[in-house]
């Protein structure tokens, strides 16, 4: 019979939960690691990682497309729907057992079943095969995660209307199909199966799509997808799907005014809800509000020696606020000094084409607060890399407070923002103001020349427009 | 890391008391909240009680010890998981002072090792540098915040915007303005008011009641370079008995026959001009580079304004006449009564006067005008009992004091000069040549 006593247990074994159990054995803790599925949960599985990896073949089909632009030839350009799913489960087989090894490497101990605390310091876990066993542990975190919502009438059969489950494994390449939320995991769907030639409607309850990125993002990244094949519906609700043999009629509707449109497939992407069910918060009396488990700064729950991150401890349900809330939590158990995160510092990336990558605060916010800010512009049509590329499309927009100079957000639309936003995340975390960011010597050509004329052009000084 | 309890300030003003009894002993385990020892001062008994928890692993301050400085480390707490060998790197805090170890001796057969002194918790104002972030540093110069006076809680106690907020809700580090001195000798930033008992905060504490003014720039000027004179300068002082019959007489004369009103205070300016002529060693000023020997004898006269003090200068003295220095000081007394001097009229100067005699003062005192190196406090005059060849008899006497900057200006020296300026005041004719 293996160890059964931990200093700290996980339950999940995603971003969150494999991040903090490498943290905790790092510091010397006794730790375990509960997981009912895969190593790396979701983000590995199938969210952040697997459709990357579509994206990529997308990316590079559409430049393959392109090539004449580029003074390249290309005849009989085709692709192999079955190959491209293939290669991305590929990636996340390998880094999945990469995982596995690491956790091995710290000598952290892996469960596979579904975990259930009994009790304060107590959990039990029950294998596939129904065999169950008793673990005990001084801590106990929870990190199990989120699964999509559900709506009323658009409830995925797996068949016609999908989640990001069925999306990842397409066996054919529908011709039409509808997504439903236009947040970043339907506007990376939509972007893929748009590129590979389906006819794509994306349906947004909010008056503008990525709703909460920045207002003139928001704006821009609807002309600039929509310049490119997507249709968009925002303002608009989904109030009745009827599935037929291989198609689905969707009822639509906006103001009062209602729309039919059939398309072949449905991909809900209306959001996610924390994993809250079947793993016993109810037997030690948990507080959770509105599907998340209540927490404080430091991940502690109610109760004493049970903590909760990542998405089942609410928004923004981020991997990498899951990794970094782990991290603080472990710390602060071990009797390191750690900082809370500052939740108005975590960056936020959508990898359609192009990409929108945003930290801090947008506009509307800052003006909804009676904020006076100073806004920095500047477009990809300034920027010499981004012509080389034939990426000359986008924005780079930054928001400063006007008295102190502190840099309160930055957000972007263009070719390879998502790489570029941790330039302002890092200057953010650091606390510079407009004067080190202009003094700053920034490579060129990059993009990232265009995150200094920005920053610039707030204080009026910017040089190529 | 273990944990150093130091002995804390019961009060605002405390700055040592007794350990008067540990209710822990070594090897115990406490909990947040748990009375540790008692204390007392020379009001009080208060108990101690820890914030942290674990286990007591030394004492250091045995029961009864008196005279133990606040912030002396007075025991070590090891957290949970840590054994006594984190204690290696537990060390006194800073504040502890060698002699204050020695008169407590440390009650422990084996001491705990007393590695180089390093801080438990980082703490940002160590050496000079502050560790703040751009945002911090901004904010701060933009509240006239001393950074120095707030607590950082950012990575390496390095100071960031939350501290920033906190500080100006609390208003620390607040008072210490950015007191453009007009003087081309830039006092030292640090406040006076940032070291001893806060006296807003103790007549809170204690339901005074008091008017608040709040600081004219006159007043940080003199508050910054008086503090900076009084804790840098080495003072000492030389009074010497002038008796000046004499020269109340002889003034007698000249004011009868002239137009002009000569005081007895443009005599001590004349007297100090000429006694520099003759001296020229103290009328000198220390500087980190070498001594400062000045070619003329600029001489700083105090004056009394609403405002405050402020000091006009008699420039070249040894060159004027009475008659030219009488009237000179009127104008500048008087203008500067109004506010009205310029800076060239009051900045510089090689040598200071302050007379308090018109107050009827004895003998005082006075704190040096840096970057001068003496300065002459001049009491009243007044007819006192003096011996003259073995009888009694009465004279005027005005006694003068001279506060001397030792680095620049020794014993002998100065004694010289009073030397001569007392010959000078008792021989008035002396003065004319």
């Amino acid at each position: 019979m293996s160890d059964t006593n931990f200093d700290v247990i996980i339950l999940g074994g995603g971003p969150g939960g494999y991040v903090t159990a490498i943290r905790s054995a790092q510091l010397g803790l006794k730790t375990a690691v509960v997981e009912r599925d895969h190593l790396g949960g979701i983000c590995l599985n199938w969210g952040c990682i697997p459709t990357k990896a579509l994206l990529r073949s997308a990316e590079i089909y559409r430049n393959m497309k392109n090539a004449e632009d580029y003074g390249l030839s290309a005849k009989g350009i085709d692709f192999d729907l079955q190959k491209i799913v293939e290669r991305s489960k590929g990636v996340s087989k390998q880094l999945n057992g990469g995982v596995g090894h690491l956790l091995k490497k710290n000598k952290v101990t892996v469960f596979d079943g579904a975990g259930t605390v009994t009790a304060p310091g107590k959990l039990s876990v029950e294998n596939k095969d129904k065999k169950k066993s008793a673990l005990t542990a001084k801590n106990i975190i929870i990190a199990t995660g989120a699964r999509a919502r559900t709506l009323p009438g658009l409830e995925p059969d797996g068949k016609l209307v999908w989640t990001y489950r069925e999306a990842l494994r397409p066996d054919t390449m529908p011709k039409s199909i509808l997504v439903v939320g236009s947040g970043a995991i339907g506007i990376e769907f939509a972007d893929f199966y748009s590129t590979f030639g389906a006819e794509v409607t994306v349906v947004e309850v909010f008056d503008k799509i990525l709703p909460v990125e920045d207002d003139e993002i928001s704006k821009l990244a609807q002309k600039l997808l929509g310049k490119h094949g997507m249709k968009f519906k925002t303002g608009t609700m989904v109030t009745k799907l009827d599935k037929k043999n291989n198609q689905v009629t969707a009822t639509l509707e906006k103001n009062g005014k209602i729309e039919q449109i059939t398309v072949d497939r449905v991909i809900s992407a209306v959001g996610v809800v924390g994993n809250i069910e079947n793993i016993g918060l109810e037997n030690i009396g948990i507080k959770t509000d509105r599907g998340c488990i209540v927490t404080d700064e430091f991940s502690r729950t109610n109760v004493p020696g049970i903590f909760a991150i990542g998405d089942v401890a609410g928004p923004p349900m981020l991997a990498h606020k899951a990794e970094h809330e782990g991290v603080v939590c472990i710390e602060k158990i071990a009797g390191l000094s750690a900082h809370p995160i500052d939740k108005s510092k975590i960056p936020g990336c959508t990898y359609c084409h192009p990409q929108i990558a945003s930290v801090g605060m947008n506009e509307q916010t800052a003006k909804k607060e009676g904020r006076e800010v100073k806004i920095g512009r500047f477009p990809f049509a300034g920027n010499g890399k981004a012509i080389a590329l034939g990426e000359a499309e986008g924005l780079i927009k930054t928001i400063f407070d006007a008295k102190t100079g502190e840099l309160l957000g930055a957000h972007m639309v263009g070719a390879e923002v998502t790489e570029l936003i941790q330039g302002f995340v890092v200057a953010m975390g650091l606390e510079t103001t407009e004067e080190e960011l202009m003094h700053t010597v920034f490579p060129h050509p990059t993009l990232s020349e265009m995150m200094h004329e920005s920053v610039l052009d707030a204080y009026d000084r910017a040089i190529h427009f | 890391m273990p944990i150093n309890i130091l002995m804390p300030a019961l009060s605002p003003t405390m700055t040592e008391g007794t350990l008067a009894r540990w209710l822990v002993k070594e090897g115990d385990t406490v909990n947040s909240g748990d009375i540790l020892a008692e204390i007392e001062t020379d009001k009080a008994t208060m108990e101690v009680e820890t914030i942290d928890e674990g286990t007591i692993a030394k004492i250091l301050i045995p029961d009864g010890s008196e005279g133990v400085q606040v912030n002396q480390v007075i025991a070590i707490l090891l957290e949970e998981d840590e054994d006594a060998s984190a204690l290696d790197v537990a060390a006194p805090d800073p504040a502890t002072k060698p002699e204050t170890v020695n008169e407590t001796p440390v009650a422990t057969a084996s001491p705990v090792p007393q590695v180089a002194p390093a801080p438990a918790t980082p703490i940002a104002a160590t050496g000079d540098r502050v560790f703040a972030s751009p945002l911090a540093r901004r904010m701060a110069s933009q509240e006239s915040l001393d950074l120095s006076a707030v607590q950082g809680t950012g990575p390496h106690g390095r100071i960031v915007k939350a501290d920033i907020l906190v500080a100006l809700e609390q208003g620390t580090g607040k008072s210490v303005a950015q007191a453009a001195s007009p003087s081309a000798s830039a006092p030292k930033a640090a406040a006076p008011t940032a070291s001893g008992p806060n006296a807003r905060e103790l007549a809170d504490l204690l339901g005074m009641e008091y008017d608040l003014e709040p600081l004219s720039s006159i007043r940080r000027v003199i508050a910054n370079r008086l503090t900076e004179s009084k804790q840098t300068v080495p003072h000492f002082y030389l009074s010497v008995d002038c008796e000046i019959d004499k020269l109340l007489a002889f003034r007698k004369e000249l004011n009868a026959s002239g137009d002009v009103k000569i005081s007895v205070n443009d005599f001590v300016i004349r007297a100090v001009a000429l006694a520099l002529k003759k001296v020229p060693a103290a009328n000198a000023s220390y500087s980190e580079e070498g001594i400062l020997s000045y070619k003329n004898a600029d001489i700083s006269v105090a004056v009394a304004t609403p405002t405050g003090l402020i000091t006009p200068i008699i420039k070249a003295a040894e060159g004027k006449g009475l008659g030219v220095i009488s009237s000179e000081m009127k104008d500048l007394a008087g203008r500067a009564r109004d506010g009205k001097l310029k800076p060239e009229e009051y900045q510089g100067g090689t040598f200071s006067i302050s007379n308090l005699g018109m107050f009827g003062i004895k003998d005082f005192s006075a704190i040096i005008n840096p970057p001068q190196g003496c300065i002459l406090a001049v009491g009243a005059g007044e007819q006192r009992p003096v011996v003259k060849d073995g009888a009694l008899a009465i004279a005027t006497v005005m006694t003068c004091t001279l506060s001397v900057d030792h680095r620049v200006v020794d014993g002998a020296v100065g004694a010289e000069f009073m030397a001569a300026f007392k010959t000078l005041i008792q021989e008035p004719l002396s003065m004319l040549l």
